[in-house]
């Protein structure tokens, strides 16, 4: 199955759309525009209607996605995206209103953003939210920024922020951005930080710890309560990266542990869908000592009218040119409303459950390195598979011969081999069950005749790629070939 | 319980037999009990289908839409006409339940997808490469001033502040933090000021930003700036609108370096301004300093055509703290949508899309010229936004409101200089009635 390129199904003088007939006046631009600034030349295909449609809807079938089958891909929450949020951010007094309309006639939607940051706050135990930042990492981003100018205010000479080696490769990349230095922390022998190490990197020159808990092992850090001790004990801020926030909504709060300062992805716990890579939305909740610093503009409610704060002295400034991904946050919304306060705890119940019982099931044929309870994830380790020659990578592609996605590979980076699974909640034990089934039997292929993996895979719309050559000669661009 | 659940309780008990505990609460045992939450959140029961579309459907209906209105406003989001075929597209599980194509051998119609975004955008800026995209508009630059100073060494750039606001703050916020030194020039009859922009650069001076068109639809000489900015050895970003550079010369025609730009206007419904999709175009030679995913064309290992994430050796989920930017994602269902409505308007419907905004600005200019007191502040040559000043634009805007016109952004706010200036957009999707009403309301509450 190869579906040709748009621009190999390009026909000049097919149309896939007609305008209304202009009714004004024509001019000419070339009486308008000088020479130089007139384009003499657009290449861009021309299809009709329908084949555009059958050209995207082939595409689509070469997919794996939640909506065909299970998606185990750890620290992304690859819930069920309920179909009616889909419909509720296509109503018209959503989907049609500018962003640059008088607050007087978008009333509505400004309602709909506070409800959403107060809710928010009540879920991580914070005091304000920003809805601003587009993503997870945009969210690191706006938070170290509040953290810089927390640290800025105050005077205080801070260089460094503290994570762990098991952290998520977007927390060092932030730091870098807003000019923190990284001192990673290590992990102790039960998959925690490791407090002794920690001591010894607590110095006046910390500006903050930047942790997710539970973190990339699935675990949670009992510790977190000492931790925030000591990080606060030279001014530094506490980070919560709520990558992971699908393990505990309901059960405790990262405000209550002792953060600061926390992110939130809506396009994993709160089921907004993953898009095949974005769009996301990634709110940030501060504790008030830090809410004069958070993006403007601010949402005022007074007496049910709402509206728009612009400046704010200690403001970081905008991080985006919006309030934020309106129509993923109208999702979030909806799916907090129809789930309600029991619902959403039930949530992280039942997605804790549920990877208990794949790592309990698992754990007879394969290695896992941390031997206690998770929470919404766990990992283990494909090592043991060395002596076949077989690597993580292998069973990952043999998953997909059977239907299923591989779990996330090579990482944490702490893990040897790692393979990181995250069922969810909205996964059925049926399902579980199946995918157990061929966890097992592919542990088994890997002995026996250990090729069917390092072939794997072959039921696929393509095989094994060469990325090695994509990469030494990159074709990124059909009309510039390499 | 909500329905997203499909446990049975017999279902649930035979789980926990399997873990080895008598409840869910046990598997949440070491979470120290004075950090437990003890409560209820603070957030209502859940609702039913029904009765939370009910609530979310009033709430909606309290918004004044751009369908019972009629939209001139502009400003970085523009009303254009979206075509029905791209939201069923869209509307596809297998496309938008779907994740960063981590696995592509079951990830080639989103890589594919990408692929061709990425061609498109090439094609219309005049580029050599570009990513899956960015976040949104302001973003977009920002990456792209990270991107210049990376390539030049040099920590200052220009920014001419005929260049959106809201993009100005963001790159303010974000590069400055950055410690980019950020010069911000101020325009002469909306546009650039060359004398003054001949005097800021110099030998520090990683790159000239510049909007084509620009914030007041202006056209500015980007041929010149360009040639500015080389001289000094800076480079030169060039902020565009993707349906302007259907009937405008390709900024890499004319020597940009970069460019960016919001790609809203390429289809994307406004949703009060998100999310939207910023795109990054660049010469050959910026190709390593590029952030965010990009797409490659290879071979799998029976010789078929396939996709695959590539040079991924420059992002920060290899290099961590070392990576040039923290971006992870892309706006990749955005990027589909543009991508479908950039396939079903072809070279020929995006022209005839510029033509139409270009000509029904230009008319609805001449009929705002009859108007008396009404004054257009700017001489030179725009695409489909133009700046008109009124008498009490603020009393103005609401009157026409009242007639159900969203008649423009009053600019004052922006620009303190620009008192009783008001910026308004016109696109393909208005018509001569409705701009002939707009003349006729606006003339009246002048009188």
């Amino acid at each position: 199955m190869t579906e040709p390129l748009l621009f190999e199904l390009d026909k000049k003088g097919r149309r896939g759309y007609a305008l209304p007939k202009l009714d004004v006046p024509t001019v000419d631009p070339a009486d308008h525009i000088p020479t130089k600034f007139l384009r003499k030349q657009l290449n861009m295909p021309s299809l009709s209607e329908l084949e555009t449609v059958r050209h995207f809807t082939r595409l689509s079938r070469m997919n794996h996605s939640v909506d065909v089958g299970f998606y185990p891909l750890g620290s992304c929450t690859m819930k069920y995206n309920p179909k009616v949020n889909e419909n509720i951010a296509r109503l018209p007094g959503f989907a049609n209103i500018h962003p640059h309309q008088n607050a007087n006639s978008v009333q509505g939607a400004l309602k709909l953003l506070k409800t959403t940051e107060k809710y928010l706050a009540e879920l991580t135990g914070m005091d304000a939210i920003t809805l601003q930042p587009a993503a997870g990492a945009h969210g690191e981003l706006t938070g170290l920024l509040i953290i810089k100018a927390y640290h800025n205010k105050k005077g205080n000479n801070k260089k460094k922020i503290l994570i762990p080696d098991s952290g998520h490769g977007t927390n060092p990349a932030s730091c870098t951005m807003v000019g923190y230095e990284v001192v990673n922390i290590k992990s102790d022998n039960r998959g925690c930080i490791d407090i002794e190490d920690l001591k010894a990197n607590i110095t006046q020159d910390v500006a903050g710890l930047m942790i997710t808990n539970p973190n990339t092992l699935g675990l949670f850090d009992e510790n977190i309560g000492e931790l925030a001790s000591l990080v606060h004990s030279v001014d530094g801020l506490l980070y919560y990266d709520g990558a992971n926030f699908n393990a505990i909504m309901g059960w405790t709060r990262p405000g209550d542990m002792g953060f600061d300062v926390v992110h939130l992805n809506l396009h994993k716990t709160f089921s907004t869908p993953h898009g095949g890579g974005g769009p996301g939305s990634g709110p940030v909740g501060v504790k008030a000592h830090l809410k004069e610093f958070l993006p403007t503009p601010f949402i005022i409610e007074e007496n049910n009218t709402y509206s728009l704060k612009n400046e704010n002295d200690d403001t970081i400034g905008a991080v985006l040119g919006s309030l934020g991904n309106f129509s993923v946050i109208v999702k979030a919304l909806a799916y907090m409303m129809y789930n309600g306060k029991e619902g959403l705890k039930a949530a992280s119940a039942y997605a804790v459950l549920n990877a208990n019982y794949m790592m309990k099931k698992l754990k007879d044929t394969y290695y896992v390195p941390y031997d206690r309870f998770c929470k919404h994830e766990f990992v283990i380790s494909g090592k043991t598979f060395a002596k076949h020659g077989v690597k993580t990578l292998d069973i990952a592609k043999r998953l997909l011969d059977f239907g299923y996605h591989s779990p996330t590979i090579y990482f944490p980076l702490i893990v040897e081999e790692a393979m990181m699974f995250e069922p969810t909640e909205t996964e059925s034990k049926d399902t579980l069950d199946g995918f157990i089934d061929v966890m097992e039997k592919i542990a088994k292929e890997a002995v026996e005749n250990s090729d069917l993996l390092k072939n794997a895979p072959v039921t696929t719309p393509v095989r094994r790629l060469d990325e090695a050559t994509a990469a030494r000669k990159p074709d990124i661009n059909f009309y510039r070939k390499p | 319980m909500s329905t997203y659940i499909p446990h049975t309780s017999t279902e649930l008990q035979e789980m926990l037999n399997v873990i080895g505990v008598k409840t869910i609460d046990e598997l949440f045992a070491e979470i120290p009990n004075n950090l437990r939450l003890n409560k209820d959140l603070d957030i209502p029961c859940g609702m039913s289908e029904l009765e939370m579309t009910r609530e979310l459907t009033s709430l909606s209906e309290i918004n004044k839409t751009v369908d019972k209105n009629v939209c001139f406003l502009g400003g970085g989001a523009y009303d254009h006409i979206i075509p029905a075929a791209i939201d069923h597209l869209l509307l596809r599980g297998d496309f938008f339940t779907a994740y960063t194509p981590y696995q592509p051998e079951v990830s080639q119609g989103t890589l594919q997808c990408i692929y061709e975004y990425q061609s498109l955008i090439c094609s219309l800026t005049g580029m050599d490469q570009t990513n899956a995209s960015l976040y949104e508009g302001a973003t977009a630059n920002v990456e792209a001033i990270k991107m210049a100073e990376a390539q030049t060494g040099r920590k200052k750039v220009i920014l001419l502040d005929t260049i959106n606001p809201a993009y100005r703050k963001v790159i303010k916020t974000i590069n400055g933090a950055q410690d980019t030194e950020i010069i911000t020039l101020s325009f002469e009859d909306g546009v650039c000021d060359v004398t003054k922009l001949a005097r800021a650069i110099d030998d520090k001076t990683a790159a000239v930003i510049v909007q084509y068109p620009n914030f007041f639809g202006c056209l500015e000489d980007i041929e010149n700036i360009a040639k500015m900015a080389h001289e000094a050895g800076a480079l030169c970003i060039v902020c565009a609108n993707p349906i302007a550079l259907a009937i405008l010369e390709a900024p890499g025609n004319l020597g940009a370096d970069i460019v960016t730009g919001e790609g809203q206007p390429l289809g994307v419904p406004l949703s009060f301004g998100g999310p939207y999709i910023g795109f990054l175009a660049a010469k050959k030679a910026l190709l390593r300093k590029m952030p965010g995913r990009i797409v490659g064309k290879t071979l799998d290992i029976d010789g078929k055509q396939g996709f695959v994430l590539t040079l991924q050796a420059r992002e920060q989920h290899i290099r961590r703290e070392k990576a040039g930017s923290n971006i992870c994602s892309n706006q990749a269902l955005v990027a589909l949508n543009t991508t479908i409505y950039m396939s079903l308007m072809g070279a020929e419907g995006l022209k005839e899309v510029a033509l139409h905004c270009f000509q029904k600005a230009h008319y609805m200019k001449s009929e705002l010229a009859k108007i008396e007191k009404l004054t257009v502040p700017f001489t030179s040559s725009f695409f489909h936004e133009m700046v008109i000043k009124v008498p009490n634009a603020d009393s103005v805007l609401k009157r026409m409101e009242e007639k159900g016109i969203f008649a423009g952004i009053a600019l004052e706010k922006y620009y303190p200089n620009l008192k009783d200036c008001i910026l308004l957009a016109v696109t393909e999707k208005r018509t001569k009635s409705e701009i002939d009403d707009y003349c006729k309301y606006l003339g009246e509450a002048l009188k």
